[in-house]
């Protein structure tokens, strides 16, 4: 892309012109089909006006209401007049990596808000619950001047746990009746919400599952990052109930980060494993590309049992360090 | 599809992949064939945004925008294809997106579809399409743009 061009979207795009803030996003989030001065000098653009939004990461098992939640969230921002954008993650397929992406159809309702910019993006064979071109999208949003950004990660496992990486606040959302006190007990998921969601809460089981959470929590010896301690919530997104004491606990979170100076912490943290995500994911397609090329004989002697995996990995590791 | 066998494939890249929202427009409830292509679509290799029922012609416009979208898939049962359709169009002028591509399915009079694609649609495929014609006729629309496909 020329000088100009480039030029013309930014500014466009930062002017809130919504079909040019959705072509840079697009740009952005295929880096690979643009040359590299075109990348670096969109993102520069955008990186020095970004720092300053509030970054919500949502997460959670497959259908725990995700979707919905962030729907009455954006409400609630979008009456104290905040500028919302919103990343929506659904699964690529691992055989054909088409995607059907289905959290849209949840917040719908705020779709000709012009304050309000959703975007689905798919993981593309990427596990963790982000995808590299995610982390240059909440720069993108944050250079574009949204104020909040809620980040909506896959339906996740147990041990997807990116999501902390990127957020000021990360909301893991739970519901009643998909497991006793022992899941909740578990490392990993468990271990990363600033706030933990009880959603569905007109459901039965709600508040055993309320008072399970708020004892485990209670009783940990390690705080949520920075020394927050984390809170539970019950809510129906449905009903609408808890939504805004789940909003009064965002702000306090937020307040806080803040007054230890701990948002602008994140951020750097974000910012650092930005780079590394992507350049995992570089060298991890650099080692499915060369190893069946360059590794056949290698990989041919693993195969018939004369060598073991571990020292195969160990011999590729060291072929492939002199080549990068 | 390139073969049955369940292999995995590796990431795609960071490149861009054919991108298709799928909706149904204004008050018609008859969603199966609209998610029957949409996760047939997925199954070739596409990548779709469904946002289901009910959605008027602005609503469907402006989310196609944001998701930046090469494609709208319109399913519609009710009959009211002349006057929602032809909106649809309008809005996507309005917004300074003619190029996203319209492809309709339906319950749709062969006169009508005439009329639709003069408007501007590209296609107009009626219940008895099978599912590797729209594949062939979606591929032929995305031809010359940069984007994978199956």
């Amino acid at each position: 892309m020329s000088k100009n061009n480039i030029d013309t979207l930014l500014y466009r795009a930062l002017n809130g012109d919504i079909r040019a803030i959705s072509k840079l996003l697009t740009i952005i989030e295929f880096p690979a089909d643009h040359d590299i001065e075109t990348i670096s000098s969109i993102m520069r653009n955008l990186m020095n006006r970004g720092g300053k939004a509030h970054i919500i990461g949502v997460t959670g098992s497959p259908g725990v209401g995700k979707s919905t939640l962030i729907s009455k969230l954006i409400s609630l921002f979008r009456d104290r007049n905040e500028r919302v954008a919103v990343l929506s993650i659904d699964p690529s397929s691992p055989f054909t990596l088409g995607s059907f992406m289905g959290n849209r159809i949840r917040m719908q309702s705020h779709s000709l808000d012009p304050n309000v910019f959703i975007r689905s993006t798919a993981t593309r064979g990427v596990t963790g619950g982000l995808s590299p071109s995610s982390v240059l999208l909440i720069e993108a949003f944050d250079g574009l001047g949204f104020d909040k950004i809620i980040i909506e990660s896959v339906g996740v496992g147990q041990t997807d746990v990116d999501i902390i990486n990127v957020s000021h606040t990360v909301i893991n959302v739970l519901m009643p009746g998909a497991g006793d006190e022992i899941q909740a007990m578990k490392a990993g998921i468990m271990e990363i919400g600033d706030i933990y969601v009880v959603n569905k809460s007109d459901k039965p089981e709600a508040d055993l599952v309320y008072r399970q959470l708020t004892e485990i929590i209670r009783s940990s010896k390690y705080k949520s990052k920075y020394g927050w301690v984390p809170k539970v919530v019950k809510v129906s997104s449905i009903m609408g109930h808890g939504i805004s004491e789940l909003g009064d606990i965002i702000d306090e979170h937020r307040k806080f980060l803040i007054d230890r100076g701990s948002f602008s912490d994140i951020i750097i943290h974000r910012r650092v494993y930005s780079v590394e995500l992507i350049l995992k994911y570089i060298i991890e397609e650099k080692i499915r590309k060369d190893l069946k090329k360059d590794g056949s004989d290698i990989l041919d002697k693993v195969v018939s049992g004369n060598i073991d995996p571990y020292t195969a990995s160990l011999t590729i590791y060291n072929k492939l360090a002199k080549t990068c | 599809m390139s073969s049955n066998s369940l292999e995995i494939v590796g990431a795609p890249g960071l490149k861009r992949r054919a991108k298709i929202l799928v909706a149904k427009i204004g008050l018609d409830g008859h969603d199966r064939g609209a998610k029957v292509i949409a996760r047939a679509l997925k199954e070739y290799g596409f990548e779709v945004v469904y946002i289901g029922i009910r959605q008027t012609p602005e609503m469907i416009a402006k989310a196609a925008v944001q998701e930046d979208v090469d494609i709208i898939g319109i399913s519609i049962h009710s009959g009211a294809h002349m006057v929602l359709i032809p909106e649809l169009i309008e809005h996507l002028k309005r917004l300074n997106a003619e190029d996203i591509k319209v492809i309709v399915g339906g319950i749709i009079p062969w006169e009508d579809a005439q009329r639709l694609k003069s408007m501007g649609v590209s296609e107009v495929f009626t219940p008895d399409t099978p599912i590797e014609v729209i594949v062939e006729k979606i591929n032929k629309l995305l031809a010359g743009k940069n984007v994978e496909q199956k």
